[in-house]
């Protein structure tokens, strides 16, 4: 019998800012939750993040951003994975951003934003709760 | 030190005390916890007595203030004397932007600069390179140039106050740039004060914008410190710090270790250039973090010292008392503050302040209550500056130096930091130091680590965050405004460097470009150099992307 297949989760750092406490303390929780997690380390482009998605074969991309430049690169990673054909890959955000930009991120296809403050195990329900099945 | 006689009757009395008062009271009253630690893990005792304290000699570990080993203080007379200078890290948008900040903060009473560069400029991109997208002005001042630099220090004389740069990787080229805009204001080098971060080696494991590789980073931080040594003496060349080892998660006990081997590996690297130690540790400045936990952040700040001056006496056989010196500046934690209820972040931060201060700081940022969520405004920026002012003039602490000394508490837990730090250490220097510490994953282990636990304590609530997991508002909707850089910063950034890219005398910044390349390729400290390079208006990208082809770039090791 095939063993299950474990939920591979990718957590990546666009843009320049360096701060990945969060990226990292995330991307442990997910590990001790049974998830094989790769994360890409910092500064990566839109184009890097979804060639490493491409290549692990991830069912979730976590992306985490403090700096401010969401704006300008989420679009673009959104975009790529279209064009990949990664559309069944759930993407979900964490770190620094407004309130009122969270509509306009939901709308490109982000399933939800966690801001600071969120417990570890909420993102891990949410997680469980909406990784795409495998057919 | 207490005699013997009299330690051990305190010893007699406190047994009887656990024997006959406290059972009752832990019966009616029973405690919260089964132990109490602070953050570094340290086991704190219901009650300190003489007895903690019954190896402490006064005059050989505390002392007066101002004298060795500086325990109590740099100065004799403290805040006495002087206020802690008010620095307040400031800088978003265009050069234009800050320097209206920067005007602004000092009319409010602020009596240092401090500046934020955006991301872009820190990691040695212009503001047109394709990594620089959306990112311009959005974290700090875009400076690509030294045209940037004339308009962010424009009506701001360089003789009239200090400034300081959170700069590392590209510190040389930023201070240049200044010297530079001194030069231009008629200023001579000697007159310029003020700090470069310049501090390459905590970037590997803590703020993480590295450039190069490890040793030619060392070698660059060490090209300042040496040419500062030389040519600027009121320029503290670097500012070895704590404050990002901890934000990454670190305790305060690794913060402190962690800084003081960095300060032991710079010292040593500038030995190797031939300069004696009392030629330049005495501008050698530290920057630290302080946190929630407020006596362990006071003994941090003590033991600091005290161990900066001991190891300055007795590793590198300093001779000048100021080359002991510990001066510091103190930034309260960016990292507690909670993007939940932003207003409590200003009690938060008065604590942390205070804690700063009664830490005998040199130098103090304040939070501002809002930057969980984005920069702060101009509102958040002036409440900040006034708690210190709150402390300063109202609070009644600057009227005697070190008030907290001789508490038996605060003196066992520096006691205990010292000593818990300076077998960190020996640690260290058993792995053969800082470079090999880093290429083994050591510190960046130690502070993931922590960080995880942290944060697992609070998952759990077994560390309360008044707002986030404990008195919390049900649908709670951020009440504050926040500060949003307009795009348009990134347009026109752009648009002004790329004018200048045609207009300047580009055969001349073709031909010093050239001229980098070859002193980098021979070693040579590059100061010099680079200082022509941006008098000819050779941008901040192109003299990073020399250095680049003969360093190399650092690739992350990535220890989760």
């Amino acid at each position: 019998m095939q063993s299950k297949r474990k939920i591979r989760v990718l957590i990546a750092k666009p843009g320049l800012d360096s701060h990945d406490r969060g990226a990292k303390v995330v991307a442990r929780a997910l590990r001790d939750a049974g998830m094989e997690v790769i994360y890409t380390g910092l500064r990566q482009t839109p184009e890097q993040i979804v060639e490493t998605a491409l290549q692990e074969d991830v069912d979730v991309i976590g992306l985490s951003i403090l700096s401010g430049a969401h704006k300008a690169l989420f679009p673009r990673i959104m975009e790529l994975l279209k064009e990949k054909g990664l559309t069944d890959v759930m993407v979900f955000a964490g770190g620094i951003i407004p309130d009122e930009d969270v509509p306009e991120m939901k709308k490109l296809g982000i399933k939800e934003i966690f801001g600071p403050g969120t417990p570890t195990e909420k993102i891990i329900e949410f997680v469980l709760e909406n990784v795409p099945k495998r057919t | 030190m207490l005699e013997k006689e009299k330690v051990d009757e305190i010893k007699r009395e406190r047994e009887r005390w656990e024997k006959t008062t406290l059972p009752n009271w832990i019966r009616q009253c029973p405690e919260c916890k089964s132990e109490f630690r602070n953050h570094s893990g340290m086991l704190i005792k219901r009650v300190y007595t003489p007895e903690d304290v019954k190896d402490l000699d006064y005059i050989r570990d505390l002392g007066f203030p101002g004298e060795y080993p500086f325990t109590r203080g740099l100065h004799a007379t403290m805040y006495r004397g002087r206020l802690w200078t008010m620095r307040m890290f400031a800088g978003y948008g265009t050069a234009e932007d800050t320097n209206k900040r920067f005007k602004y903060l000092l009319s409010e009473g602020e009596t240092g600069l401090s500046t934020a560069f955006d991301y872009p400029t820190i990691m040695g991109y212009d503001s047109d390179h394709p990594m620089a997208r959306g990112e311009v002005g959005v974290c700090g001042v875009a400076i690509s140039s030294l045209q940037d630099m004339e308009v962010l220090f424009n009506g701001i004389p360089l003789d009239k106050v200090t400034t300081s740069m959170t700069i590392n990787g590209p510190a040389s080229i930023l201070l240049s740039m200044y010297i530079a805009v001194g030069d231009k204001q008629g200023v001579s080098r000697e007159k310029l004060g003020g700090t470069t971060q310049n501090d390459n080696l905590k970037e590997f494991f803590a703020q993480k914008l590295c450039i190069f590789p490890p040793k030619p980073s060392v070698k660059l931080t060490t090209d300042v410190i040496e040419y500062c040594a030389r040519h600027l003496p009121k320029w503290n060349p670097v500012s070895i710090s704590g404050y990002h080892i901890r934000e990454a998660g670190a305790t305060a006990l690794q913060e402190l270790a962690f800084t003081l081997y960095d300060g032991i590996a710079y010292v040593e690297s500038t030995l190797e250039r031939g300069l004696k130690v009392d030629d330049f540790a005495h501008r050698l400045s530290f920057f630290f973090a302080s946190h929630n936990d407020f006596f362990e952040e006071i003994a941090k700040f003590r033991a600091a010292r005290r161990l900066w001056a001991k190891i300055m006496k007795e590793r590198f056989h300093a001779k000048n008392p100021r080359s002991m010196w510990m001066r510091m500046h103190v930034q309260t934690s960016g990292c507690t503050l909670t993007a939940q209820q932003p207003l409590n972040n200003i009690v938060r931060t008065t604590i942390q302040a205070l804690a700063a201060v009664l830490g005998g700081t040199q130098s103090l940022h304040t939070n501002s209550f809002d930057e969980a969520l984005c920069l702060p405004t101009e509102e958040a920026v002036r409440v900040a500056l006034r708690t210190q002012q709150i402390i300063a003039y109202e609070s009644g602490v600057t009227n005697t130096v070190d008030p907290l000394g001789g508490s038996y508490y605060v003196e066992a837990l520096t006691k205990e930091m010292e000593e818990k730090a300076m077998e960190y250490i020996q640690k260290i220097d058993d792995m053969g130091g800082a470079v090999a510490a880093i290429e083994k994953g050591f510190f960046q282990k130690e502070i993931a680590e922590s960080a995880y636990r942290y944060q697992r304590e609070i998952d759990e609530k077994k560390r309360i965050l008044v707002g986030v997991n404990e008195f919390t508002i049900e649908g709670e909707e951020c009440p504050i405004e926040l500060l949003r850089i307009d795009p348009k910063v990134e347009k026109e950034q752009v648009a002004r460097l790329q004018k200048l890219k045609r207009e300047r005398d580009n055969r001349k910044v073709k031909e010093i470009l050239e001229k980098l390349h070859y002193a980098a390729e021979k070693e040579e400290n590059l100061m010099p150099t680079i200082i022509e390079a941006v008098k000819a208006y050779a941008t901040l990208g192109e003299i990073t992307d020399v250095l680049r082809k003969v360093y190399g770039e650092y690739k992350e090791l990535i220890v989760i």
